[in-house]
């Protein structure tokens, strides 16, 4: 147990201490690496609750993909963050706002959860035990069976996000040449070589 | 204290020495890798291949080792000083962090986790950083643009690659990988998922940097790619790194579609063999696959390695998903 909890202790300051070095690192490019030292402390956090398919899905999605376009668009755009952050004081009312709105709402939800555990039941569904289920197949079974419809929907908005994304962003480009495999492929011998005969003296 | 004992200090003995009995050889095969690679290719191409240290040339690898060991370790006075040295060691501790799950036999494995499949997969996805802040940190016009092909490059083929491994789960019904090898004890999935282990297997090529996908260091046109203004230690490190991840791809394959462990037939001479033998076998099976692709195959253009990735891959493999779970459900074969 002490270890644990020892490990616990370990991932949770890492993982604090990440994100306070998200906001307070001078050098963007930094910021999302810590962001990502965040994301992976928090799924050692998730295996320790025993949560491992969370955990996992926390890597390939948010680490592995996710962070990396951040990264890109970090390292490609050539802004002065410095003086992006000369407006702080002016952006912390609204930002201090929305912070404290956040707090407010966690409080209330794990208040009421520790306060009185029947407030929770209705919303949630039931939790088999961890022993007869493992966590991948409870996932499973909830997300595709309770909550399909409301699965299908997520998929659908990240969906038309990516086609108005491409729609908002895409040109087309006059004048511009495409290699087209299919009718490099379907060429035949005939149409693509022609075979003369030049008599000598004459030319072609 | 003997409590003390029995329940911290014997198992974490036990724990370290079965990560050394992986990793020793798990590191001379990365050096004969080396070592196969110049001798196969030569062989392809009618030449000798290293045959000068050693009897056939087998102390290449070793003197190969001691060369980079023993040059200077030079740091581009333009370099990010933290995040250059760290990247080569992200990405060689990465390539070694994954082999944890690997079942090499029944039983043969370090940590038999019921996500086994996932964690190879989030570590696989994690190898991009170690190259995204080489080429960053190197602050060098060659490393950049190599870094920044070979992320778009491994983020696109993971794609693809997913949604092969999501096809065998179908057939598995679980995420541990013992119990995907062991569903292959009567058919190979490389049988009846033999489309999908095409796909995989070019997504790994993909993955790793390997030839015909190598633009990442394309030497005609970047130099070498993310590595440029490595030396020494810090490069031998990419490069341990890049040959351990070829092995674990290779050994991935095994796992998901050759069977892992077992006998091609369970009959009297085969199954003598112990497994770890045929999971070698299998691997140096793959891995060989591998060298010959390279030597056969000139550099795909990268407008063309997109459309591969993007427009024939992810199709394919998602139709793959639909019609074999389909298929499976179909015929009431569900585990």
């Amino acid at each position: 147990m002490i270890i644990a909890n020892l490990a616990f202790y370990l991932f949770a300051s890492v993982t604090v201490a990440a994100a306070v070095m998200v906001i307070c690192a001078r050098n963007p490019v930094h910021s999302v690496l810590f962001l990502v030292l965040a994301f992976f402390n928090s799924a050692g956090l998730f295996v320790l609750m025993g949560a491992e398919f969370l955990a996992m899905i926390l890597i390939v999605v948010y680490v592995g993909a996710v962070a990396v376009l951040f990264l890109f668009v970090v390292m490609m755009l050539d802004i002065n963050f410095v003086a992006l952050r000369e407006g702080f004081l002016q952006y912390l009312p609204t930002g201090g706002l929305i912070g404290l709105i956040l707090l407010a709402e966690l409080v209330l939800v794990i208040g009421g959860w520790s306060i009185e555990a029947e407030i929770a039941v209705p919303a949630s569904a039931p939790i088999p035990a961890p022993a007869e289920l493992s966590n991948t197949e409870a996932l499973g079974g909830v997300l595709y069976t309770r909550y399909a419809y409301l699965f299908q929907a997520a998929g659908v908005i990240l969906l038309i996000a990516m086609v108005g994304s491409i729609v908002l962003t895409h040109r087309v480009r006059p004048g511009v040449r495409k290699q087209r495999i299919s009718r490099q492929i379907s060429r035949t011998r005939e149409e693509a070589v022609e075979l003369k005969k030049v008599s000598p003296g004459e030319g072609a | 204290m003997a409590e003390f004992w029995a329940t911290y200090v014997w198992p974490t003995v036990v724990i370290v020495a079965a990560i050394v009995a992986i990793l020793v050889p798990l590191l001379l095969s990365v050096a004969y890798l080396t070592y196969a690679e110049r001798k196969v290719i030569g062989a392809m191409q009618m030449r000798k291949g290293p045959n000068v240290v050693g009897p056939f040339g087998l102390l290449q690898p070793i003197a190969d080792g001691l060369k980079l060991l023993t040059k200077e370790t030079i740091i581009p006075s333009g370099a990010n000083k933290v995040m250059f040295l760290i990247a080569p060691m992200f990405t060689f501790s990465l390539s070694l962090v994954a082999w944890a799950v690997m079942p090499f036999g029944a039983g043969l494995v370090l940590a038999d986790i019921n996500v086994g499949i996932l964690y190879l997969f989030a570590i696989s996805s994690l190898g991009v950083y170690g190259i995204i802040m080489a080429g960053w940190a190197s602050n060098s016009r060659y490393a950049f643009f190599g870094a920044l092909r070979a992320a778009a490059q491994m983020v696109s083929y993971e794609v693809s690659m997913g949604f092969v491994i999501i096809t065998v789960l179908v057939f598995v019904g679980s995420l541990r990988l013992t119990d995907i090898v062991l569903a292959q004890e009567n058919l190979w999935f490389a049988i009846p998922l033999f489309p999908m282990f095409i796909i995989f297997f070019v997504s790994t090529l993909a993955e790793t940097n390997r030839a015909p996908f190598d633009l990442p260091e394309a030497e005609a046109e970047l130099v070498a790619g993310y590595n440029v203004e490595y030396s020494s230690m810090t490069f031998a490190l990419f490069f341990l790194g890049e040959y351990a991840n070829m092995i674990l791809m290779c050994a991935m394959t095994v796992v998901l579609f050759l069977g892992g462990w077992l006998p091609p037939l369970d009959v009297a001479p085969l199954n003598w063999i112990p497994g770890p033998v045929w999971f070698a076998l299998k691997v140096a099976a793959v891995l060989f696959v591998f060298l010959w692709v390279r030597a056969t195959f000139p550099r795909y253009r990268y407008d063309q390695l997109m459309r591969l990735g993007w427009k024939v891959f992810l199709p394919l493999s998602l139709a793959g998903v639909a019609v074999y779970s389909g298929a499976l459900v179909a015929l009431g074969w569900v585990p």
